[in-house]
């Protein structure tokens, strides 16, 4: 048997063991499995995945199981879960980048699909979380969120859980045009857990959409951020990203700018100690007709120790000649004369250290744009990097 | 007992000898001004009385109030009353003025066993020293020295010091990319924190500072050592004679020369 015969045995039985559900969610789970037994899981030839090695994941007989969801949704927000409305929004199968996201829709079961409707403005934020705590479960969260014309939210996604796990998620947006969309994920897995996770942005004309996806936990952890721009649409990612120890943090970020007058700006920030590594891939695509694009792109890494590594890349794929683009990538290490300042006014090696280390990630933390998250993070980030013994 | 005793002080950085064999001795309560022309070896004794560990001293000994300074860290060294205030003050984005204030009054609070300060306590006691300084309160808010003009980075190391209330004050270059208000200000602090208790080294390269902050004593630098030394007449010697004039070969005025 071959190794991908062999790994898709393991997963044919946990696929044909599902629940049977309505016939709608039978063909997108044929289609997805029909797409993993094509793909299977990647590998480090695949350029995508240079950096990543997933055969932990792909060696580990993971059971069925089932994902705790937490939903909050504020008052004017829709739930749906309906097969005509979720078939306006589901991805092609062929739209399947990886064995991964094909896995993700061949155990499709409950999606959390929230629609904001044209024009209404949500103050509160959507708050989804989702928690594992079974041993050796593999759970497929799929997030679906509409956000019609003109229409206003911000939503929070969690991920937490304990003992060794797998989360695959899927998270599609689509924001209308003329909306405004703050999307925050905060990824707090076990620390044996394997998470990978896909955003996919949809973005109208005019459209202003930021992401911050905050990386903690985990102990193999893969982000895919996907954004699709259309006309004047201005896009922000942003991201935060600790490692410690053996942990492994890839983000892959794609910004694809279809349409001219777009705008992006993205910052990722990493922190890196013990033996942990870390992957920033940062694709900017500027179609023909997208003229006028202004894009930014800056990726900092903070490394704290000897053994930690990084792999930084930009990938700009520019068709068209009348853009702006920039991007810039940094690797360093706590600045020697910052220390003996901080260290010359009475504080102590150690304090200062973790003072800088805090300041680093800060600066990401302070353009969280909701008062709760940024302070709850704030107060995990103090406590985090004034208690670790160095 | 003085409270600062350098005797025969060699000092190196990246295998280079900066100070070579510099004697000094500070008693409470006196100002020092040490004078001398880019190169000689100032900024490197200040930054070698701070603890920075770039420098190696390969020879001699510093003795303060009695203990063994160069056996110290660089924040026990600030805990037991030493202050630098920097040439280059470093900015620090993502910490804030005041935080970081409130962080290093209260270390050296827990040295002396006074209890910590809380915010509002903080705040009370910076209030008067802000004014002195004519600091915009606003620079508080903002983080350590970042986006300050180079004037606010002075001014912003005075403010400290008068926070901290060292007992050795090493001024370095204070005076340098400063205006005459802006001096007249920082000068101003200086001369309100002199006291019996309080002793200081002016390190610069020009007399100007001088007139505002009178030394008692002056000494003149030269290729790592002490050369001259007397009262403040010294400074105006040297500034009518300039480096030159004693012999001293000034890298600065060499290369205007050229």
């Amino acid at each position: 048997m071959t190794a991908l015969a062999e790994q898709t045995g393991i997963w044919l039985d946990l696929y044909a063991k599902q629940a049977p559900g309505p016939e709608w969610v039978r063909a997108m789970r044929e289609a997805g499995f029909a797409r993993f037994a094509e793909l299977g899981f990647p590998t480090t030839h695949d350029e995508e995945w240079r950096f990543t090695n997933v055969s932990r994941i792909a060696r580990t007989a993971f059971r069925a199981g089932a994902t705790e969801v937490t939903l909050r949704a504020p008052k004017g927000v829709e739930q749906l879960g309906r097969e005509l409305e979720i078939g306006e929004m589901r991805a092609h199968p062929d739209g399947l980048r990886n064995g991964f996201e094909a896995l993700n829709m061949a155990f499709t079961d409950r999606v959390t699909f929230l629609r904001v409707p044209r024009g209404a403005v949500i103050e509160q934020p959507i708050e989804i979380g989702y928690n594992v705590d079974e041993a050796d479960a593999a759970v497929h969260p799929r997030t679906v969120i509409a956000v019609e014309e003109n229409a206003q939210c911000s939503i929070v996604e969690t991920y937490t859980g304990a003992g060794r796990y797998l989360t695959n998620a899927v998270t599609e947006i689509a924001a209308g045009a003329g909306a405004v969309v703050d999307h925050y994920k905060v990824q707090r897995e076990g620390a044996e857990a394997f998470h990978i996770a896909a955003l996919r942005a949809q973005l109208g004309r005019s459209a202003n959409f930021s992401t911050t996806s905050i990386s903690l936990g985990g102990a193999l952890v893969r982000n895919d951020v996907i954004a699709v721009l259309s006309e004047g649409t201005e896009a922000t990612l942003n991201g935060l990203y600790l490692a410690n120890g053996t942990q492994h943090v890839d983000n892959h970020t794609e910004i694809d700018h279809a349409k001219p007058h777009g705008t992006s700006h993205e910052m990722y920030k990493g922190i890196l100690d013990g033996k942990s590594s870390a992957v920033f891939n940062g694709r900017i695509l500027v179609r023909k007709d997208a003229q006028k694009t202004d894009s930014k792109q800056t990726n900092k890494n903070l490394v704290l120790s000897d053994e930690a590594v990084i792999d930084t890349k930009p990938e700009l794929q520019i068709f068209a000649d009348d853009v702006r683009c920039t991007h810039g990538a940094t690797i360093g290490q706590l600045d020697a004369e910052s220390l003996f300042y901080l260290q010359s006014r009475g504080i102590g090696k150690h304090d200062a250290r973790n003072l800088l280390t805090y300041a680093f990630a800060q600066d990401i933390i302070d353009r969280i744009k909701i008062q709760a998250l940024r302070e709850s993070l704030e107060r995990g980030l103090f406590e985090k990097f004034h208690e670790s013994p160095r | 007992m003085s409270l600062l005793e350098i005797k025969n002080l060699h000092a190196t950085v990246a295998g280079r000898e900066i100070l070579k064999g510099l004697d000094l001795t500070v008693n409470a309560g006196e100002v020092h001004a040490i004078m001398g022309p880019n190169g000689s070896g100032k900024s490197t004794l200040a930054q070698v009385l701070a603890g920075r560990e770039l420098y190696a001293v390969t020879e001699g000994s510093v003795s303060y109030d009695g203990k063994d300074l160069l056996e110290m860290s660089p924040e026990d060294r600030a805990r037991e009353g030493i202050f630098l205030a920097f040439q280059y003050p470093v900015e620090i984005p993502g910490v804030s003025n005041q935080y970081f204030l409130k962080a290093a009054l209260n270390q050296m609070r827990k040295h002396r066993g006074l209890p910590e300060l809380d915010a509002m306590d903080f705040l009370d006691l910076i209030r008067g020293k802000i004014e002195m300084m004519k600091m915009e309160s606003s620079l508080l808010n903002r983080a350590v020295n970042t986006g300050f003009s180079g004037g606010e980075k002075k001014r912003n190391e005075i403010f400290q010091m008068a926070v901290l209330e060292p007992r050795l004050a090493v001024l370095d270059e204070t005076d340098s990319g400063l205006d005459i208000d802006a001096l007249k200000l920082v000068a101003h602090g200086v001369n309100s924190l002199r006291s019996p208790e309080r002793s200081m080294i002016v390190v610069t390269h020009y007399q100007r500072l001088l007139d505002y902050i009178v030394p008692d004593f002056v000494h003149v630098l030269a290729e790592g050592r002490i050369v001259r030394s007397g009262g403040k007449e010294l400074a105006l010697e040297l500034e009518r004679s300039g480096y030159a004039g004693m012999g001293i070969v000034d890298e600065e005025e060499t290369v205007g020369k050229v």
